[in-house]
C-alpha cells in the first residue's frame, strides 16, 4: 500500500532526442519533499513538460535517475508505475464515451478493485472536487463545462489514491475567473489530501500562487532556480531568473503574504479603507494608493477592526 | 455455362393456368406474387441475405486487421488502399468472370469478389474511425498506467465506433447491390428471378424483384443505423443539457 | 474447383485476333458512358453545388447517396424494361440514374464544408453570390467534386458492361454471351473492360489534378460517399 505523498528525487536527469545538438533536459537535479506542491516553470522550450513525462515514462531518460521514495522509476513495470501516479494534462483527456463515473473510476478497474468500493470512491471524489455526485455521475463529458471537466480529470487522476500527481498546465485552457477558481480549490484539495505535485506552468504567476518550492529552468532544459516562492523574488538567482519573474518581483512578494500575518498597530483613532485580513499586501498596497491612505484597517472574520497597518509597514516588510 | 441462361424451372406457369392479370402483363399481380413467394422470392432473398452477411463479415475481419496494422505503421496504408481501390475499380461482372477459370462456378467465386469490393470501404472507414480519437484521450489513457491492448480495447475501439459502423452500413448496403451480379454465376441470390423476368419481360416478377433488392438493402441500411445508435449513446448527447 | 490458368492464354488469343469487333464494341461502351455521365452531370452537378452554396437541405444529398448506393444496376434496369423497350434509352436512363448520386453527394459536401469563414469573408468583400461560387467555392471544392466524378464514371462504366443484358451494347455484349463468343471470349473482354475502367479512372486522376488549385493539389482527397459521416444520421429510413 503506497505512502500518502512520497519524495521525488531527480538524480542529474538528462534527456537528449536524437539529431538534436543541445539536450531537452540537462542534468537536473532537484529533490521535493513528500507533500509539497513543486513547480516547473519557465518559457517555452525549457524542458518542463519532458522533465515531468520522465517521471512516468512518457518520456524516456538518457541518463540519470529519477526515484520516487526510494525506487527508481526504471526499476517497476511501466504501467504499474503509471497507475501509482495521477496524471491530469491541460486538454483534459476525459474519455467521450464514459460518463463521469466510468472516467473516475477508470485506475481503480484497472487495478481490480470491487465495484461498491469504486463506487463509494467515485462519490467520495466527485464531492472533494466540488461536483455533486448525483448530478453529474452519469453525464458525459460533452454535457459538462471546462471547468467542471478539469474537475473530473482531477478525480480520476486521485481515484486510486497515488502518492504522486503529474498535472501539465491543466488550468491553461480556461477563462481567467474559472482558473482562479480552480487554483484556489486545488490549493484547497490539496489542504486536504497531501500529496507530491509536480505541476507545470509557464505562467510565473501561477507558480508563485500554487507552488511551495518553485524549480525554474531556462531553455536548454538547465535548471536556474530552485526555492521557495518568496525566496526566488526576494532573490533571483541571475538575470534570466530576475527577468522571468519579471521587475515587479516586490509586488509579487507582497502577494505572499496575508494582513493577518503582520503585526498590527493598536487602533487608536486610525483611519483608512478597511480590508479583510485575508487580503494580500499586494492588495492592500493597491488600496493604499488608488484611496489615497497611509493606513488600512484590517478586520477580522466577523469585520469588526482589529488593528491597522500602514505603508511604512509594508515597504519594512519589503526590505526584509 | 454461365451467363443469364443459369435457370432451372419456369416461373411463369405455362399451361393456362396462368391468372388474367398475368396473361395481360399488368404491374402488379398480387396472386402471382402470393404463389411465388415461398418457391421462388423468399429462397433468392434468404440467400442474398446470406452472401451478403458472409461477405461483410469476411471482409470486415480483413479491413480490420489491415487497418490494425496501418494505424502504426504508417507505410502499410498506401499500398493496401492503393490495392483495394483497384479492385474496387473492376467493373464487378467482369471481376466474377475473370475469377471463374480460377475458383469456378462457385458460392466461392461470388464471395471471394464480394469480399474484395467491401475492404476499401471497411479498410478506410475503421482506419478513419482509430484516427478520430483525440490525441489528449489517448494520452491519458497512456498517461494513467493503461498497456497497449486496454488502450485499443476500452479507448480506441468504443470510440472508433461511429466510424466503423458508418463503414459497415455502406459496405453492407453496396454489398446487397453487387450480389445481384451473382447470378451471372451461380443461381442464388435475387439476381437470379430478376435475370428470368428479363428474359420473359415478365412486368410483376422485373418490379417485385427489384423492389425486393432494393428494400433489402433500406432495410439493412436502417438496423445498421439502430445498432449504431445502440452501441454509441455518447455521440447524440447534447453539450451542456 | 478448377484452376484452369490456360483460358487466361486463349482469352488474350482473343483479344488478338478480333481486334476490329472488340473495339467496336469499346466504342460503343465509351459513347454510352460518356452521354450517361454527360446527362448526369448536367442533372446533378447544378442541384449538388447550389444546395452546397445554400448549405440547406443536407438530408437530401445524404438521402441521395443513401438511395443511389442501395440501388443495384440490375434492379434499375429491370425496372425500366417494364416502361421502355430494350435499347440505348432505357440503358442509358438507367445508368444516369446510377451515375448521379454520386456526383450529387460530392458535390455537395464538396462546397457546403468549405470553412464558412472564408465564404464570409469572400462576401464581405462584396463579392456577389454568383462571382463566390466561381472564385472561391468552386476551386477549393474541385477535388471533392472530382473524387464523385471519378467513382461515377468507374461506376457508369461498370454497369454499362451489365447493361448490355438490356441492349446497352459495349463489351457487356461479349461477356453476357458465353454461346456464341466462347470462354475466351468472356474472359477476353473481361480483361478489357477492366482496363477500360482503369484507363477511365485515370483520365478523371489526370483532369482532377489539373483542375484543383496548386496548393490543394498535395492531399489525397477520396469520395464522399465512401467515407460516411461518423454518428452521422444519414438513413433513409
Amino acid at each position: 500500500m503506497a505512502d500518502a505523498a512520497a519524495r521525488i528525487v531527480f538524480d542529474h536527469v538528462t534527456k537528449r532526442y536524437p539529431g538534436r545538438a543541445a539536450p531537452a533536459v540537462d542534468d537536473l537535479t532537484l529533490e521535493i519533499p513528500a507533500g509539497e506542491i513543486c513547480i516547473l516553470v519557465g518559457p517555452s522550450g525549457g524542458g518542463k513538460t519532458t522533465a515531468m513525462k520522465m517521471v512516468n515514462r512518457l518520456v524516456d531518460m538518457t541518463e540519470g535517475d529519477i526515484r520516487i521514495g526510494d525506487e527508481s522509476v526504471r526499476d517497476r513495470d511501466v504501467t504499474e508505475l503509471r497507475r501509482g501516479i495521477g496524471y491530469v494534462i491541460q486538454q483534459t483527456g476525459l474519455f467521450p464515451h464514459m460518463t463521469v463515473a466510468e472516467n473516475v473510476a477508470t485506475v481503480p478497474r484497472l487495478l481490480g478493485w470491487d465495484k461498491q468500493r469504486i463506487e463509494a470512491r467515485v462519490d467520495e471524489l466527485l464531492d472533494l472536487v466540488d461536483l455533486p455526485a448525483v448530478d453529474y455521475r452519469a453525464r458525459y463529458a460533452a454535457q459538462l463545462s471546462g471547468g467542471e471537466r478539469q474537475r473530473v480529470g482531477l478525480a480520476r487522476a486521485l481515484a486510486a489514491d497515488p502518492p504522486v500527481m503529474l498535472m501539465d498546465e491543466p488550468f491553461g485552457a480556461l477563462d481567467p475567473i474559472t482558473r482562479t477558481r480552480l487554483q484556489h480549490e486545488l490549493l484547497r484539495i490539496h489542504g486536504e489530501v497531501r500529496k507530491t505535485v509536480i505541476f507545470v506552468t509557464h505562467d510565473i504567476d501561477e507558480a508563485i500562487l500554487m507552488g511551495d518550492r518553485i524549480a525554474i529552468l531556462r531553455p536548454g532544459g538547465r535548471l536556474a532556480q530552485y526555492d521557495t516562492p518568496g525566496a526566488i523574488l526576494a532573490g533571483p538567482a541571475d538575470d534570466f531568473v530576475a527577468d522571468f519573474v519579471g521587475a515587479d518581483r516586490g509586488l509579487k512578494r507582497l502577494s505572499l503574504t496575508r494582513l493577518d500575518e503582520l503585526p498590527l498597530e493598536p487602533l487608536d483613532g486610525a483611519r483608512g479603507p478597511a480590508l479583510s485580513g485575508a487580503t494580500t499586501l499586494r492588495d492592500a498596497l493597491s488600496t493604499m494608493l488608488s484611496e489615497g491612505s497611509r493606513t488600512v484597517l484590517v478586520l477580522d472574520g466577523d469585520g469588526t477592526p482589529r488593528g491597522s497597518v500602514t505603508l511604512d509597514a509594508l515597504a519594512e516588510r519589503l526590505a526584509s | 455455362m454461365t451467363g443469364i441462361l443459369a435457370a432451372s424451372g419456369p416461373v411463369i406457369p405455362d399451361f393456362g393456368e396462368a391468372s388474367s392479370c398475368v396473361q395481360d402483363n399488368r404491374l402488379f399481380c398480387p396472386d402471382w406474387v402470393r404463389d411465388n413467394w415461398g418457391p421462388v422470392l423468399q429462397p433468392a432473398l434468404l440467400q442474398h441475405v446470406k452472401l451478403t452477411v458472409i461477405a461483410v463479415a469476411i471482409g470486415f475481419v480483413l479491413a480490420f486487421a489491415a487497418a490494425l496494422v496501418a494505424r502504426h505503421r504508417t507505410w502499410f496504408e498506401r499500398p493496401f488502399d492503393l490495392f483495394s481501390a483497384l479492385v474496387y475499380t473492376i467493373p464487378s461482372l467482369a471481376l466474377f468472370q475473370l475469377l471463374v477459370p480460377i475458383t469456378g462456378l462457385t458460392v466461392t467465386t461470388v464471395e471471394v469478389a464480394l469480399v474484395s469490393y467491401t475492404l476499401l470501404i471497411l479498410f478506410r472507414n475503421i482506419l478513419a474511425g482509430f484516427r478520430s480519437v483525440p490525441a489528449d484521450v489517448l494520452e491519458a489513457a497512456r498517461g494513467m498506467g493503461m498497456g497497449s491492448f486496454q488502450v485499443l480495447r476500452r479507448v480506441e475501439l468504443p470510440l472508433a465506433l461511429p466510424a466503423i459502423m458508418a463503414g459497415v452500413r455502406v459496405a453492407t448496403v453496396s454489398t446487397i447491390a453487387l450480389a445481384t451480379v451473382a447470378a451471372f454465376v451461380i443461381p442464388e441470390g435475387l439476381g437470379r428471378p430478376i435475370f428470368l423476368a428479363l428474359r420473359q419481360f415478365f412486368n410483376t416478377e422485373l418490379i417485385v424483384t427489384a423492389v425486393l433488392a432494393v428494400g433489402l438493402a433500406l432495410v439493412a441500411d436502417g438496423l445498421l443505423v439502430l445498432a449504431q445508435r445502440a452501441l454509441t449513446p455518447w455521440t447524440r448527447v447534447r453539450a451542456g443539457s | 474447383m478448377i484452376a484452369d490458368i490456360s483460358i487466361f492464354g486463349d482469352a488474350l488469343r482473343f483479344i488478338q485476333d478480333n481486334p476490329g469487333l472488340l473495339w467496336d464494341k469499346v466504342v460503343e461502351q465509351l459513347e454510352l458512358s460518356a452521354a450517361a455521365i454527360g446527362v448526369g452531370l448536367l442533372v446533378a452537378l447544378p442541384i449538388g453545388i447550389g444546395l452546397g452554396h445554400l448549405r440547406r437541405y443536407s438530408f437530401v444529398a445524404i438521402s441521395v447517396a443513401n438511395v443511389g448506393r442501395a440501388l443495384p444496376t440490375l434492379a434499375v434496369i429491370a425496372v425500366g424494361i417494364v416502361f421502355l423497350p430494350v435499347g440505348f434509352t432505357v440503358v442509358l436512363i438507367a445508368l444516369v440514374v446510377l451515375a448521379v448520386p454520386p456526383i450529387l453527394t460530392n458535390a455537395y459536401v464538396g462546397v457546403s464544408e468549405i470553412d464558412s469563414e472564408t465564404v464570409e469573408a469572400a462576401r464581405g468583400m462584396g463579392m456577389t453570390e454568383r462571382q463566390i461560387l466561381q472564385r472561391v467555392e468552386l476551386p477549393l471544392a474541385a477535388p471533392l467534386l472530382f473524387a464523385g466524378i471519378r467513382t461515377a464514371v468507374v461506376f457508369v462504366v461498370a454497369s454499362a458492361t451489365i447493361a448490355a443484358i438490356a441492349g446497352g451494347g459495349g463489351l457487356g455484349d461479349v461477356i453476357v454471351n458465353q454461346a456464341s463468343y466462347g470462354i475466351e471470349g468472356v474472359i477476353g473482354a473481361s480483361i478489357l473492360v477492366c482496363g477500360l475502367a482503369f484507363a477511365c479512372d485515370g483520365v478523371v486522376a489526370i483532369v482532377q489534378r489539373f483542375v484543383t488549385p496548386k496548393p490543394l493539389r498535395g492531399r489525397h482527397v477520396e469520395d464522399a460517399t465512401l467515407v460516411a459521416e461518423p454518428g452521422g444520421e444519414g438513413s433513409t429510413l
